[in-house]
């Protein structure tokens, strides 16, 4: 196998509290290869966006490696972090938060840039925020407006231009479309897999939305209480989920038709703190197949079948 | 035949600036029976909550004025009420869920203080004790610890905010609830619980809901029936099996459905609708949708078309016509 454009090696990241330690992501390993997706998917807190900035390193790992075409971008000293910036980049989740009101399109499609000094004359640089808008579809006129002027779907696309500038080989795609309605959420969708066929991305899609990773994903990972429990190819996963929580999850999605009416409640509780967890599965509280044998010991991921992992103490076997 | 709770006919609502006139709500006219749900669903800008908001009475004062249109509750005119006849409907007959559970409770009162509230406005002569066995009550029904009303809302989830909100809004078992997007900030699995929580409760209380959603699939799990909203005016409504397994559908309820990711199919590409929606001061001639529609024909820019009603189920497009060729599609 080609080495994967990037890999995560035990990754851990903790924060200190006045509680204790908060184990926002805690051991995870998974590749990805050039030009693919990997969805991560979880509900709030479970630390999937920790982990999406901890890969580019706007957050230093507690733990373990990042390693990007092989090289641990951990052990980077500054300098050369920062000419690395230019491969990775990221988009945020929520468009109305993320663009600096006080500044114009083109200015902010052009920050990046001008702060890696990629081009340096004025009209390039013109020209380059030109085809950046055009890629994104975004209309010419509205190089000069700013962001207050624009409706989510707009700002998002200059989210997505600001991350396409510098010719990034790896996007972290933090909920992009989450605050999006579902019709230009499907646009955003399509512009993105557009995008990843044109320049050969390599994008990590995070997201809470199951459905939503399933189209833009080839493989998925499932994350909870910051460890991963359960990763697999988009189709082997949506038609063989074997983790407690993914089934879970699967189930709560509303389906629109009325012949998958069923409002059981599948799973009750909610997520349990992340600081300092007890040993043992973290999903264990909630479960409904939870037994004493789960609460002990540290579980691993088991290949199940081919690149199907699962951590679980009853059905990962 | 069933009982009437809740009749709109021909509502307008607008917003005036010193700049423009926005046309938030434009001839919308519905109603709903005791104990139904009725799901509203439409994009943001389409003006579900500006009809939520003015079935309360809730336009902000000076901006947003009902034009035109009766709004029967009981068979009572609510728009000719005064704001202190409002100020009793609000809570007691007509409660309202807010779309966020972190911005609709007061963060310095405790929970309990809160839920108390609406029951110490409504129900006078209540002692003291008696208001607190209630509140204890409610915690109970949506599934809160009763100990936990001596906290403040940041000690609590987003779900189980949203939770106390609800206590509230059936505090006085209103017979009629407008829930706008409850669910649209919570986790999925916690989105389940809620819905679920919702309904059982609707069904115990028999009380009529306005489920406000701009996500099909929450709609399917819970609505009898369902209206679509766009630009102002709802340009579809019937039962919910109407909507969902009809053979006939206004072509942006198709744009709807073809936007949402399937987990059934693997197709990789969507099929949104292009463009976006119209801006609400300057709303396009002829159909609304027009700009935007696949099937736009020469008379939709030009006229606005009537409702076509089959069975209860209606669309509000030309393509329905009796002089058009396309009938029937989609």
């Amino acid at each position: 196998m080609d080495t994967p454009l990037i890999e995560t090696r035990n990754l851990k990241k903790y924060f200190k509290t006045g509680r204790g330690m908060l184990h926002a992501v805690d051991d995870v390993n998974f590749k990805i290869a050039k030009g693919e997706t990997l969805g991560v998917v979880g509900e709030s807190g479970c630390g999937k966006s920790t982990l999406g900035r901890v890969m580019i390193r706007l957050l230093d790992a507690t733990e373990g490696q990042v390693l990007y075409n092989g090289q641990d971008i951990m052990k980077y000293g500054k300098s050369h972090m920062n000419s690395l910036r230019k491969d990775l980049q990221i988009i945020f989740q929520d468009p109305y938060a993320s663009l600096n009101p006080r500044m114009s399109v083109s200015e902010i499609i052009a920050e990046p840039i001008k702060v890696c000094k990629v081009l340096t004359g004025k009209k390039e640089i013109e020209e380059r925020v030109f085809e950046l808008m055009k890629t994104v579809g975004l209309a010419e006129r509205l190089v000069n407006a700013y962001p207050h002027e624009l409706d989510g779907g707009r700002r998002q696309r200059i989210g997505v231009a600001r991350a396409l500038a510098l010719n990034p080989k790896f996007i972290v795609c933090d909920e992009p479309v989450s605050a999006l309605d579902v019709s230009i959420q499907a646009q955003i969708l399509n512009l993105m897999m557009d995008l990843q066929e044109e320049l050969g991305l390599t994008y990590m899609f995070i997201t809470h939305d199951l459905s939503v990773v399933k189209h833009i994903s080839s493989e998925i990972a499932v994350m909870y209480l910051g460890q991963c429990v359960e990763k697999a190819p988009v189709d082997e996963l949506f038609d063989n989920p074997v983790h407690p929580y993914t089934q879970a999850l699967l189930k709560a999605i509303p389906v629109p038709n009325l012949k998958s009416r069923n409002m059981q409640n599948i799973l009750s509780g909610e997520v349990t703190s992340p600081i300092d967890p007890k040993p043992g599965c973290r999903f264990a509280a909630r479960c409904p197949h939870a037994s004493s044998e789960c609460t002990h010991g540290e579980l691993q991921l088991n290949e199940i079948s081919p690149n199907h992992f699962v951590s679980c103490a009853k059905f990962g076997k | 035949m069933e009982e009437k709770l809740l009749e709109i006919k021909d509502l307008c609502v607008e917003y005036k600036t010193d700049e423009e006139t926005v046309y938030a709500v434009n001839n919308l006219s519905l109603s709903i029976n005791k104990g139904e749900t009725l799901g509203l669903v439409g994009e943001t800008g389409a003006g579900k909550t500006t009809t939520a908001l003015s079935i309360m009475k809730l336009l902000p004062q000076k901006i947003g004025f009902i034009k035109k249109g009766t709004i029967y509750m009981n068979g009572q005119d609510i728009i000719l009420k005064s704001e202190e006849e409002m100020r009793k409907i609000r809570g007691k007959d007509i409660s309202m869920i807010f779309q966020d559970p972190m911005t609709s409770l007061n963060p310095v009162f405790t929970v309990g203080e809160q839920v108390a509230e609406v029951i110490k406005l409504h129900s006078e002569g209540k002692s003291k004790e008696e208001i607190e066995k209630r509140v204890d009550e409610l915690f109970l029904m949506v599934g809160l610890p009763a100990e936990r009303k001596t906290e403040y809302p940041h000690q609590f989830s987003g779900g189980m905010k949203q939770r106390i909100v609800i206590a509230m809004a059936l505090a006085c078992e209103p017979q009629l609830l407008l829930a706008d997007e409850p669910t649209t900030a919570l986790d999925v699995t916690i989105q389940a619980q809620v819905l679920k929580m919702m309904k059982d409760l609707k069904d115990k209380l028999n009380t009529a809901m306005i489920l406000i959603t701009h996500d099909l699939g929450v709609v399917a799990q819970t609505c009898d029936k369902v209206a679509i909203m766009y630009a102002g005016e709802i340009i579809e409504h019937g039962t919910a099996e109407d909507i969902f397994e009809g053979n006939f559908h206004h072509p942006y309820t198709v744009g709807l459905f073809g936007s949402i990711p399937d987990l059934t199919t693997k197709s990789k590409r969507l099929h949104p609708i292009e463009g976006l929606m119209p801006d609400p001061s300057d709303l396009p001639h002829g159909c609304r949708f027009n700009p935007r529609c696949p099937k736009c024909m020469d008379i939709c820019t030009k006229a606005e078309p009537r409702e076509y009603i089959s069975d209860g189920h209606a669309v509000k497009c030309h393509l329905f016509s009796d002089d058009s060729s396309e009938k029937k599609e989609g």
